[in-house]
């Protein structure tokens, strides 16, 4: 089966199930993509009426993760008393590991979200083709068969679909959302534990520290610091970030790289335990950084310390939520 | 700090490290003063921060503390299970853990250290002082944060 037929097939399957919750009134609304506004991006919508569930669509250009618009505090999901409505989400295997991170970190209550669960065929690494493709102006782009399609005025340029997925996809394990029927609609499984070999950044740990430090400066150093990453990544829904903190000021607001690797540092670190891997940061990076990289190592490390998996269901306490005494300290300072 | 300078840091035989340490004030600062009053020499390169508790120290606190210039950064909090408040430094723990692989995979290994010292462990205290001391000076001066004005 070609990329084209799976994505009309979960295509069907999301209006199919959206058309029956908003008939049925299970959900007020229904979050989920719609084509966007400009080349090789996908939008975001929200649909409250039952008509509307045509403008839903599936493509692997839907690099967002819905579950960022269930933060708390954003008024679109409250009626005029301020009651919570009740949400439908379209879920493919990383916004159900959101969805359920959101959930045990007390930020949603599942009762209110049922998700639209979908076998997800991944996603395209939509910075690498914008990259490639450079300042030409792109003015249509579409999937045929096992290939993206991009279109100018006077050119075109295909790009396999297995060369330009995104790289968490490729190693993804929770393709289906991890919860149970009574949230969910459509695909779902209950995962306990996934295995990982982390063998893709295994060759990473094997250079020195100069190494190390000349790989992450190289890679971190086009950053803008605009904080695109921070507005697309559904953990990161403080009320105030560090960044925009002023008493006192936690790191300087030049793009030097001092600056860039303190960001940088800080948000890995905020998001250990708790990342679930859906690669939305590196998508929406205007100059292209590969943020997968750090994101792969935050998995390994909560995963090898804590042996834990981020969103696999929503009991589980996140590691950096609990605490305790026989943790592994062999990182001390001990006397000889 | 003008780029001459840090070399001449680098190139100098007599260049000694300066370590900013966070120290918690039921054990280790207690240590710490005990390993004075019993006249037990330890290096000059740290400077003391008190704090309430090990759990205290944010990251922001090490982070910035290497942006501001310092060589190199210790924590020292009570042994597991004796925290005054009871799981502070086993909160901080699991936390400098993470810190702590993720500055070796942003290439700044050892330049944070970590360790527990408890009020009656002056020798202690300044023996892991003076060895934390001896990795940040092998390492030389921080200057990968250094701005360029």
């Amino acid at each position: 089966m070609t990329i084209e037929t799976e994505n009309k097939e979960i295509e069907n399957s999301i209006k199919e199930n959206a058309k029956k919750l908003l008939s049925e009134k299970e959900v007020d609304v229904i979050i989920g993509y719609s084509e966007g506004s400009i080349p090789l991006t996908s939008t975001p919508i929200f649909i409250r009426k039952e008509e509307d569930v045509d403008k839903l669509i599936w493509n692997n250009l839907c690099y967002i993760n819905l579950a960022r618009y269930l933060a708390p505090l954003m008024p679109q999901l409250c009626d005029s008393e301020g009651k919570a409505l009740k949400i439908g989400i379209v879920a493919k295997g990383c916004v159900g590991r959101a969805v359920n991170l959101l959930a045990a970190e007390k930020q949603v209550d599942l009762e209110n979200v049922k998700m639209i669960g979908i076998n997800c065929n991944g996603n395209v690494n939509r910075s690498l083709i914008d990259l490639e493709i450079g300042e030409k102006e792109i003015l249509d782009v579409s999937i045929s068969g096992d290939d993206v399609i991009v279109k100018g005025r006077d050119w075109e340029q295909k790009f396999p679909y297995d060369q330009y997925i995104n790289e968490l996809c490729k190693v993804c394990q929770v393709k289906i959302p991890s919860t149970t029927g009574e949230t969910c609609v459509g695909e779902c499984q209950e995962l306990e534990s996934i295995h990982d070999e982390f063998a893709d950044v295994a060759e990473y740990d094997l250079k020195s520290t100069e190494e190390k430090w000349e790989y992450i400066k190289e890679s971190l150093e086009p950053c803008t610091l605009c904080y695109s990453c921070r507005q697309a990544c559904p953990a990161c829904y403080c009320n105030l970030c560090f960044v925009d903190q002023n008493l006192p000021v936690w790191f300087g607001k030049t793009t030097q790289l001092p600056d860039i690797m303190v960001f940088h540092l800080i948000r890995a670190f905020h998001l250990a335990g708790r990342c679930v891997a859906c690669g939305a940061c590196s998508s929406v990076c205007p100059v292209g950084i590969d943020l997968n990289k750090i994101t792969r190592k935050l998995e390994e490390i909560v995963k090898k310390r804590f042996d834990y998996t981020s969103g696999l269901d929503a009991e589980t306490v996140p590691p950096m939520m609990d605490f305790s005494m026989d943790d592994a300290e062999e990182f001390m300072l001990e006397e000889d | 700090m003008t780029e001459t300078v840090v070399k001449d840091k680098k190139s100098d035989e007599n260049w000694e490290p300066k370590i900013i340490a966070f120290l918690c004030n039921w054990c280790s600062y207690a240590g710490a003063d005990l390993a004075g009053v019993s006249r037990i020499q330890y290096p000059p390169n740290i400077r003391i921060v008190r704090v309430p508790c090990s759990g205290r120290v944010n990251p922001y606190f090490i982070i910035k503390s290497l942006t501001d210039g310092w060589d190199g950064v210790l924590i020292s909090g009570c042994h597991p299970g004796d925290c005054h408040y009871i799981s502070g430094n086993l909160v901080a723990r699991r936390r400098f853990a993470i810190l702590n692989e993720l500055l070796d995979f942003f290439g700044l290994k050892n330049r944070v250290q970590f360790m527990w010292a408890s009020a009656a462990e002056g020798e202690r205290f300044a023996v892991l002082v003076r060895k934390a001391t001896k990795v940040v000076k092998e390492l030389g001066p921080n200057i990968k944060f250094q701005k360029e004005w």
